[in-house]
């Protein structure tokens, strides 16, 4: 992992100190609430429904023990002692005040954490692959690019300001489990003539008007990174909407300007800002890259290992469910379900997150990954350690088997909590995870994402169905889509027709799945298989067959 | 955006807490609707609402639809969670008035 060195320390320590003195002059009257919101913002510091809200970053989903412990304390301290996980691999904290967000940031200053740029129209957390490092189909761990990108646009004086909010994915493997062609710029990293390269998409983005981004170089040499995406930044910066915020995301601009006219500004922006990067950059990704060397992987006797698969059908599904294959022949990447059946998507508490510490730092070199899907993963267990990892996570109620089961729901806050939202997803999310939770197995392999307003941030574009709540005529009312993919076919989902009462949501449901398991081939063709083979034409019909009755 | 009609009620949330806040019919803040001042005539409410805008202590005050009846309760299923807390916990107001019922 990346460690802070003294300039990272001293810039979030003056980021604190500038916020508090903010915040007193806030208080004290001395700042109205139109000069204090950009500033709150850019310190994380949002206001929802009930409180403030702070966002932290967690940079590409990655964490240590120390740091999960000290987001405990945070929680226990300031919070109601849970904290939220989010589809950008950060964290909420629903209930701050906020005469305590200063202490709040310093206390994450001590572990080398902040808020910066979780907010406003800047760059974003990068995200990317949870099983970064550890993934076996992965060509090079894209982390170190990650952090390279993120003290580029920390603070980068030229892109504080953008037209609007910009969010960069990075994948290092094979399957993109980034959904990095949803992000405004995608990074996938490929091997070209024996050297690390980027497929360089621009333009997605989920929100009111979803796009599935372009490709806008293909082998884009990786010593070229930085000055390639300032120069993608500095046309966005300049060509970019800024009199209309529906229209400001770069998705637009490139939809506008054509994506031939928008390369050629880029390539020209290129060829000036390659010659201002002098190799500083290039020294310090080697030096960031040493920070991500693999961990010393341990030899142990695995005897306990497959004697639990032999005996114990619990751990035999779990091992099924949540485990995935590692680079390294005797390790495997562990995925800690956050969606318990019937429990809020992507919600810790602090007992749950000092016990995951514990595990990660005894069993799991020490590292943790929060990944979008709002599950947190451990990238690096021995196979012989798993009884273990399960027998613990059983201890506090994190050892669901479902991981890419009809349970595991992608959920925005939704109105339980944000000031965008126009209904409900949590709820929603709940209800189906309990309702389904005897026929998951059979159902299989199944992504339902729920977004409570138009924005989309429980990216239900790309669901496999896909929920999203409006208000209509001052009612809670869920549109379907069906047929979106986030993987490396990443396609829009289709919507499906008028939307649904919270009352008709769960029915329509069941006629979709009823129809699904009737539909299949055999038990091994999945939903998405079915729709791609099918059309979305029977499962239409299955939602609104009682429409046609009527 | 439609025009808000009346019965109507001035809400805010507070700068310190982030707490959701009325006003009441003394021109003070407080964390129940049950005490809020009711605007029969929305001109009045929002000649009444321009007058927050220049308050320290709250933030972002708006004027919500209520019922009247026996009590008031908001009209918009948004403002009853405001006014309740979210659905997935027993947080906020809900636990907070659970709270003071038991003292």
């Amino acid at each position: 992992m990346y460690s802070y060195e003294e300039f990272d320390r001293t810039f979030v320590r003056d980021r604190v100190g500038q916020y508090r003195d903010q915040v007193k002059r806030r208080l004290e009257g001395a700042l109205t609430e139109d000069e204090f919101k950009p500033l709150r913002l850019m310190n994380g510091v949002y206001l929802q429904l009930h409180a403030y809200m702070l966002r932290i970053a967690i940079p590409y989903g990655t964490l240590s023990s120390r740091q999960m412990r000290q987001l405990a304390f945070i929680a226990d301290k300031w919070d109601k002692g849970y904290g939220h996980f989010t589809t950008r691999q950060n964290i909420q904290f629903n209930w701050p005040r906020l005469i305590d967000t200063p202490d709040i940031l310093d206390a994450l200053a001590d572990v080398d954490m902040h808020a910066i740029q979780t907010s406003g129209n800047t760059i974003r957390n990068v995200t990317t692959d949870q099983f970064a490092g550890a993934a076996m189909d992965e060509i090079a761990d894209p982390r170190p690019y990650a952090e390279l990108i993120r003290q580029w646009s920390t603070d980068h004086p030229e892109f504080q300001f953008l037209p609007r909010k910009f969010k960069i994915a990075i994948t290092g493997a094979l399957e993109d489990r980034a959904v990095i062609r949803a992000h405004d710029i995608g990074l996938q990293l490929v091997e070209h003539e024996g050297r690390i390269a980027f497929k360089v998409f621009v333009g997605g983005g989920l929100g009111r008007a979803p796009v599935i981004g372009q490709e806008l170089v293909d082998r884009l040499p990786a010593e070229d990174l930085l000055p390639y995406l300032e120069a993608v930044l500095s046309v966005y910066n300049l060509a970019g909407r800024r009199d209309n915020k529906y229209k400001a995301r770069i998705k637009i601009t490139v939809g506008a300007m054509g994506i031939d006219a928008f390369r050629a500004k880029v390539d020209a922006a290129f060829q000036r800002l390659r010659k201002v990067f002098n190799g500083q950059d290039l020294a310090l990704l080697a030096a960031i890259q040493k920070d991500f060397s693999p961990p010393n992987y341990i030899e142990k006797s695995q005897g306990d290992y497959f004697d639990a698969l032999d005996n114990d059908s619990g751990f035999r599904e779990w091992v099924e469910r949540n485990v995935s294959p590692h680079k390294h022949p005797s390790y495997a990447s562990v995925t800690i379900s956050l969606k318990a059946h019937g429990e809020t998507p992507g919600d810790a508490t602090s007992e749950q997150m000092r016990a995951i510490a514990d595990i990660a730092q005894q069993l799991a070199h020490d590292e943790l990954r929060i990944s979008h899907e709002q599950n947190i993963v451990l990238p690096h267990v021995s196979q012989a350690d798993l009884p273990a990892v399960y027998q613990r996570l059983l201890t506090i109620g994190l050892a669901t088997a479902n991981i890419g089961l009809i349970s595991d729901i992608i959920a925005c806050p939704g109105m339980d909590y944000c000031a965008l939202a126009t209904a409900r997803s949590i709820p929603i999310a709940q209800e189906i995870a309990m309702r389904f939770a005897t026929r998951e197995a059979e159902i299989g392999h199944m992504q339902i994402k729920i977004s409570g307003c138009i924005n989309a941030c429980g990216h239900h574009h790309v669901g496999h169905v896909g929920i999203l709540g409006l208000d209509k005529a001052g009612v809670e009312n869920y549109q379907i889509t069906i047929g979106g993919s986030a993987g490396n076919d990443a396609v829009i989902g289709e919507k499906m027709g008028r939307g649904f009462s919270v009352d008709e949501l769960m029915p329509a449901l069941d006629r979709l799945i009823d129809a699904y398991l009737d539909l299949r081939s055999d038990e091994h063709e999945t939903f998405a298989g079915a729709v791609k083979r099918l059309g979305t034409g029977p499962f239409q019909e299955a939602l609104y067959v009682v429409d046609q009755a009527a | 955006m439609a025009r808000i009609k009346a019965p109507v009620v001035i809400t805010a949330n507070d700068l310190f807490s982030g707490e959701v806040v009325y006003l009441d019919a003394s021109h003070r803040w407080s964390a129940e609707l049950t005490v809020a001042k009711v605007f029969s005539n929305t001109d009045e409410a929002e000649t009444e609402l321009a007058k927050t805008f220049s308050e320290a202590d709250v933030i972002g005050a708006y004027l919500a639809e209520v019922i009247v009846d026996a009590s008031i309760a908001p009209r918009h299923y948004r403002e009853g969670f405001r006014q309740k807390g979210p659905s997935n916990y027993f947080h906020g107001k809900q636990a907070t008035q659970d709270a003071e019922v038991a003292a």
